[in-house]
């Protein structure tokens, strides 16, 4: 093991807040040809602003959106459609336990 | 290293069909996927899973696996056998799909380490984006704060081992970050390849729980307890915020689970997240002659019924 104690310098920014994302740069996070992004698109798992492909502009959320429903995709098999319909149930499942905890429940 | 039971992790018998262990793979890896699963161990448990399926979905390493024999258990000491390895010839390369470089030393062992390289045939080509996830304290959003992060990075060599290296950076966390929100440290992640730039590093941000506040996105909850004779009559009571102890007026004749808004004490932002401070009535303990005697008095002297509205 070796250590690198190197202070850096770098630019920081948070994702979901401070970053716009074109479809080029959400193809290059994900490691997918933006035909995958368009299916995305199309399924409404991605909501991007502007009409056509070349102008979408994603939400830094988009990212980790796109990478989690191609995850789903890839791991279990399954098409779009289950992986949006997954995606939008944990994320429900997501606020409602947030919202449980905030109140003092258990789960 | 250690013997891995991929029947076992698989919940399957010796004898089972390439079926049932496509069903038995499809079933596990909905319950341990990491973005369905809060288990603790679900990504250990899911990366064990997809070694163990990559093994018996083939036909080839399967007969391998199995001409290991059956004594083997589990967790137990593992060298491969001398003659191991003749005698089969694995076809296209081994790999499907997994993530290679997740599998374990046992599995390399047999099967080897094959690793893809990135980029094709493209000799310039930005680095590998890198994710991880850390856990911050509640005070260092509200603050703002420096924090040391130590990441484990995968590091393969020009012979092709695998090492793990320790990076250290200083980053810092932008105030108001919200749990699940994501830090994008630009040119942090892998090289790049020939001209190309380096990937980023993306880091998930994840609250380390909070001995009095819990966390509903922006806005803080907190139980605060008040005294019998505060909820009662009313009092100006000192609340702990993360911004620092301010002052708030209880209403006389509050209840216990009254919930009472502090405006803009919740996580910094635009706007701001609330503090809900919600009531909760604490007893005195009767542990002295002199309190049980006031206890008493109260008894006698207030016409109380605290299940009047059961009807008993």
């Amino acid at each position: 093991m070796e250590n690198d104690n190197r202070e850096m310098e770098f630019s920081i920014c948070i994702l979901e807040e401070q970053t716009q994302l074109t479809l080029a740069d959400l193809c290059r996070a994900c490691a997918v040809h933006a035909e995958r992004i368009i299916e995305l698109v199309d399924a409404g798992v991605l909501e991007p602003q502007g009409r056509e492909p070349a102008h979408w502009i994603f939400a830094g959320a988009s990212l980790h959106r796109a990478r989690k429903a191609l995850r789903l995709q890839r791991d279990l098999g399954i098409d779009l459609v289950g992986a949006a319909l997954a995606l939008e149930l944990l994320d429900e499942i997501d606020t409602l336990r947030t919202r449980l905890r905030a109140t003092g429940g258990r789960y | 290293m250690e013997f891995k039971d991929y029947y076992k992790i698989m919940g399957v018998a010796r004898d089972a069909t390439q079926d049932e262990i496509k069903r038995a793979y499809r079933k596990l890896a909905r319950k341990y996927h990491p973005d369905v699963s809060k288990e603790a161990d679900a990504e250990a448990r899911f990366k064990e899973l997809g070694e163990a399926h990559e093994v018996l979905k083939d036909a080839e390493k399967r007969a391998a696996y199995d001409q290991l024999g059956v004594n083997w258990k589990g967790g137990q000491e593992f060298r491969p056998p001398p003659d191991w390895n003749t005698g089969f010839e694995f076809s296209g390369g081994g790999f499907t799909d997994g993530d290679a470089a997740d599998y374990s030393d046992f599995f390399a062992s047999l099967f080897g380490r094959d690793f893809r390289a990135g980029g094709g045939a493209s000799s310039r080509a930005k680095g590998e984006d890198h994710h991880a996830k850390i856990l911050i304290d509640l005070e260092d959003t509200c603050q703002g704060a420096t924090r040391t992060i130590t990441l484990r990075v995968p590091a393969v060599d020009i012979q092709g081992h695998v090492s793990t290296r320790e990076r250290v950076l200083n980053v810092t966390i932008p105030k108001g970050i919200r749990a699940g929100q994501h830090i994008r440290l630009s040119g942090q992640g892998s090289a790049g390849i020939g001209e190309g730039k380096a990937g980023d590093l993306y880091l998930e941000i994840e609250f380390r729980p909070h001995p009095l506040y819990r966390v509903d996105g922006r806005d803080l909850y907190l139980d605060l307890p008040v005294a019998p004779w505060e909820a009662a009559l009313g009092a100006t009571v000192k609340v702990p915020t993360l911004g620092g102890i301010v002052e708030l007026k209880i209403p006389e004749g509050s209840v216990s689970g009254r919930k009472m808004r502090l405006k803009g004490r919740g996580i910094p932002g635009n706007p701001p997240g609330d503090c809900y401070v919600i009531l909760s009535i604490a007893l005195p303990p009767a542990d002295t002659e002199a309190a049980r005697d006031l206890y008493r008095k109260m008894a006698q002297e207030l016409n109380f019924n605290p299940r009047a509205r059961m009807g008993v």
